[in-house]
């Protein structure tokens, strides 16, 4: 009960919740503290608190040097999710269709091999690949750095509200307490300490996602980084750990290889002939118009068969150039 | 002594009729104006003074007092010059009063007498022809725009002109109406290479009249392809055309040379229009962009650089097809029934989507910009296409489709439309249904995807919406990066 009384204590005060506080102020704290009365409150939230000594408190995050005292709960799912094999899909807010797309695939596909996806909820790559997973009807863990009851950002409300409802949302903040920038490298290490392996799709040179690279390497885990143009600011960051030697991943099976996962097997789709014909000729990003003439289709044809590719998850579409999702 | 001409007052597009009455009494010289005048209208008395002494008529002695009445009206502008000279000279016995009455008056007057042109003619011509008036004395320039009113213009250039016709002296010889003249060329879809997809995004807007958002980085055509949906819509039928005139009347902007309105009028306004001009507005309102883009296209460059209200305005004419002007002197409706086609960056930066330069915006901006146009507005874009940068290639290829052979098969669309709206068969509804289900599609969106492929099924002939005309629909269907995300 002392590390629920920590917790308390820590987001009272806006401080980071070390694992030992012998400070006289925290004595009288946790003299005065209703840990039952505080965890019924927590209950009738519908939030749950995992302390470290609970049995069911992940292990490969009870490893970790700078292991929280315990985390709150939002969700549905029991605890035991956080135990299972988990791989971390981190990368910049601000990013490209092409990390968007990668992020969502391995969201996708390494939750349908069985695989939790843990990520931030922040916007761009961590949003996509909670997405990935979702659509792949897979778990996902999203880690906060603000209150576990908050929704940060907003926009990802709704999406936090879909990942509460099949898998769990968990901070080490008590509910209430504000994000704040210094809470978020804190988050990353949780992030990272949840997953055997940490992918970062794309991140510029000085991006959150790299700290949770680092935190990952400290503890000895597996870091992939996706290879982005060596001429774009948004895969200086990824190429930079690529030539520190990181794995570079050229497709969800090197994560699975990994875990010694094998990818689901994707559903064979009856495609009609301009469907066909357009999946042959999309071989990198590559526009509708371009399309159309390589095909020799009308470009309403060409139009309707990138639809129908579209909704057999076999093309993805981002800026007006379409992609092929697997391979 | 006691005289009154007819004239008539634009409240929004309607013509209320005003008799301005002149009266003479033997007192010292005076001249006033009473009745709800404005400055413009006001200002009369100097014009009528010289134009009168111009015309070689004689001002009269005494106190002139002038009343427009109704006096309640608000009266705005110079139209009524013309009426208040022949009022006043008809009360000093220069013309026959009772030949007056039986005549509409509208127009300007110079210091020299002669007659200038006002807009609103046409508005105030169709106002005489509803009060039985047999005759309207207006302008010569403006003649024939009044007789498109189905009215007898009587077209002067002088005052002396109107008061020798009142006199009986003198039939002013009439103009020859010019209706129903060729539209003049816009730019032709033939210069455009490439973009095969926007080219035929365009092609159904025409066809269903759709409202178009194109997206994507600067210099890819995306206003060049919007500047040439007006050429491949079909010509005005009479009774749009008629009232296509009515506001362009009112608004001042129709050539002279000929008046008659028979192609769709394009509006594209300057992204630094206030919601005032975009929708109309001011004192005594006047039609805005959008009410004069009317049974055309109102293209907005740049769409997130207009100002939110601005833009926001639009929701009520995109859904009802009129704008409701509310002042405090009353309320004036303006039809805006019109194609609204946007343009945009994918970031504010312009980069997104161009292979050739990296965007440099923060996740904030993303997502500021993506909020700065509302989703209910989004909502109104049937058709939303992504411009993609051309390749060299392109740009160096021979001519393409032109715009007279898309007109025909636009033309031929609408024809089938307007006789029955082709309905889903089977596999066209089960694919709508697994899209709404996978997409995710709104309701709303569900809805926008059914109207477009029904237009598509029209366009390729068919009598049934198949299931190949909705996947299309579905293609262009709003990105996700253009909702903020």
């Amino acid at each position: 009960m002392n590390e629920l009384a920590l917790a308390a204590f820590a987001a009272e005060h806006g401080i980071h919740p070390r694992t030992e506080a012998r400070t006289a102020r925290f004595a009288a704290f946790s003299m005065r503290f209703d840990a039952r009365g505080y965890l019924g409150a927590l209950e009738r939230q519908g939030l749950r608190w995992l302390a470290r000594s609970d049995r069911a408190f992940p292990p490969l995050l009870r490893e970790i040097s700078d292991s929280p005292s315990g985390l709150f709960l939002r969700g549905d799912a029991p605890p035991e999710l956080l135990a299972r094999p988990a791989v971390a899909i981190v990368g910049a807010r601000a990013c490209s269709g092409y990390g968007a797309q990668v992020a969502r695939m391995l969201g996708r596909e390494l939750a349908a091999a069985g695989l939790v996806v843990v990520s931030g909820l922040a916007r761009g790559i961590d949003g996509e690949a909670h997405r990935g997973a979702l659509e792949a009807a897979g778990a996902t863990v999203a880690v906060l750095g603000c209150g576990v009851d908050r929704d940060y950002p907003a926009a990802h409300a709704e999406l936090a509200g879909r990942i509460a409802a099949t898998g769990l949302v968990v901070s080490e903040y008590a509910p209430r307490v504000e994000p704040a920038p210094w809470r978020f490298p804190a988050r990353n290490r949780i992030v990272a300490g949840l997953a055997q392996a940490t992918v970062v799709v794309e991140a510029r040179e000085r991006s959150g996602a790299l700290i949770t690279a680092d935190f990952a390497l400290e503890e000895g885990r597996e870091v992939y980084a996706c290879p982005g143009e060596i001429t774009s600011a948004l895969s200086a960051g990824t190429n930079a750990l690529l030539r520190l030697g990181a794995t570079p991943l050229t497709s969800s099976a090197d994560v699975l290889e990994l875990f010694g996962l094998e990818a689901a097997v994707e559903v064979e789709v009856d495609l009609d002939a301009p469907a066909r014909a357009i999946l042959q000729r999309l071989d990198g990003p590559t526009s509708a118009d371009e399309l159309v003439r390589a095909s020799g289709l009308d470009a309403g044809v060409a139009a309707a068969a990138l639809s129908e590719l579209e909704l057999a998850g076999l093309v993805a579409t981002s800026d007006g150039v379409y992609r092929r999702t697997g391979r | 002594m006691l005289a009154r001409a007819v004239t008539h007052a634009l409240v929004g597009l309607e013509a209320r009729r005003v008799e301005v009455e002149a009266h003479l009494q033997g007192s010292l010289p005076a001249f006033t104006i009473v009745g709800l005048a404005d400055r413009a209208c006001q200002e009369a008395k100097e014009r009528v003074r010289s134009g009168v002494r111009s015309a070689e008529c004689q001002w009269p002695e005494g106190r002139i007092t002038v009343n427009l009445a109704p006096a309640a009206l608000r009266k705005e502008g110079a139209g009524f010059d013309l009426p208040i000279a022949l009022a006043v000279l008809a009360a000093s016995g220069q013309i026959p009063r009772a030949e007056l009455e039986r005549h509409a008056v509208h127009g300007e007057l110079a210091l020299d007498g002669r007659v200038r042109p006002v807009a609103g003619v046409f508005a105030v011509a169709e106002g005489a022809k509803r009060a039985r008036l047999p005759r309207i004395i207006c302008a010569a320039q403006t003649a024939p725009e009044a007789a498109l009113a189905g009215i007898h213009p009587v077209p002067v250039w002088h005052l002396a002109e109107a008061v020798a016709y009142l006199r009986g002296e003198l039939e002013p010889e009439p103009i020859p109406p010019r209706n129903g003249v060729a539209p003049v060329a816009g730019p032709d879809l033939a210069d455009v290479h490439g973009q095969e997809r926007a080219r035929r995004a365009l092609e159904i807007a025409a066809a269903g009249r759709h409202n178009l958002l194109l997206g994507g980085p600067p210099g890819t055509g995306k206003t060049m392809l919007a500047r040439r949906l007006p050429g491949l819509l079909p010509q005005l039928d009479e009774s749009a055309s008629l009232e296509v005139t009515r506001i362009h009347s009112v608004a001042g902007i129709l050539r002279i040379e000929h008046p008659l309105v028979t192609t769709p009028p394009f509006r594209a306004p300057h992204h630094t229009a206030s919601a005032a001009a975009i929708v109309g507005g001011g004192r005594g309102p006047r039609p805005g962009e959008a009410s004069l883009a009317h049974h055309g296209v109102l293209l907005l460059d740049e769409l997130p650089e207009f100002v939110r209200p601005a833009l926001e305005a639009l929701r009520q004419p995109l859904e009802d097809g009129v704008i409701s002007v509310a002042r405090a002197e009353g309320t004036a409706l303006y039809p805006a029934s019109f194609q609204l086609v946007g343009t945009m960056n994918l970031c504010p930066c312009g980069a997104r989507g161009d292979p050739a330069v990296a965007c440099t915006c923060s996740s904030q901006r993303l997502a500021a910009y993506g909020n700065k146009l509302s989703r209910a507005l989004l909502d109104r874009f049937d058709l939303v296409v992504v411009v993609p940068r051309p390749r060299a290639a392109e740009l160096a290829a021979g001519e393409s489709e032109a715009s007279a052979a898309v007109r025909l098969r636009v033309a031929a669309a609408r024809s089938r439309l307007a006789e029955h709206t082709p309905a889903r068969d089977e596999k066209a509804d089960a694919l709508l249904t697994r899209a709404v289900e996978q997409l995710p599609l709104s309701g709303r969106g569900r809805a926008r995807v059914a109207r477009v492929a029904a237009t598509i099924a029209a366009l390729s002939g068919g009598d049934a919406v198949e299931s190949a005309h909705v996947a299309e629909a579905i293609s262009y269907r709003a990105p996700k990066e253009l909702k903020g995300q």
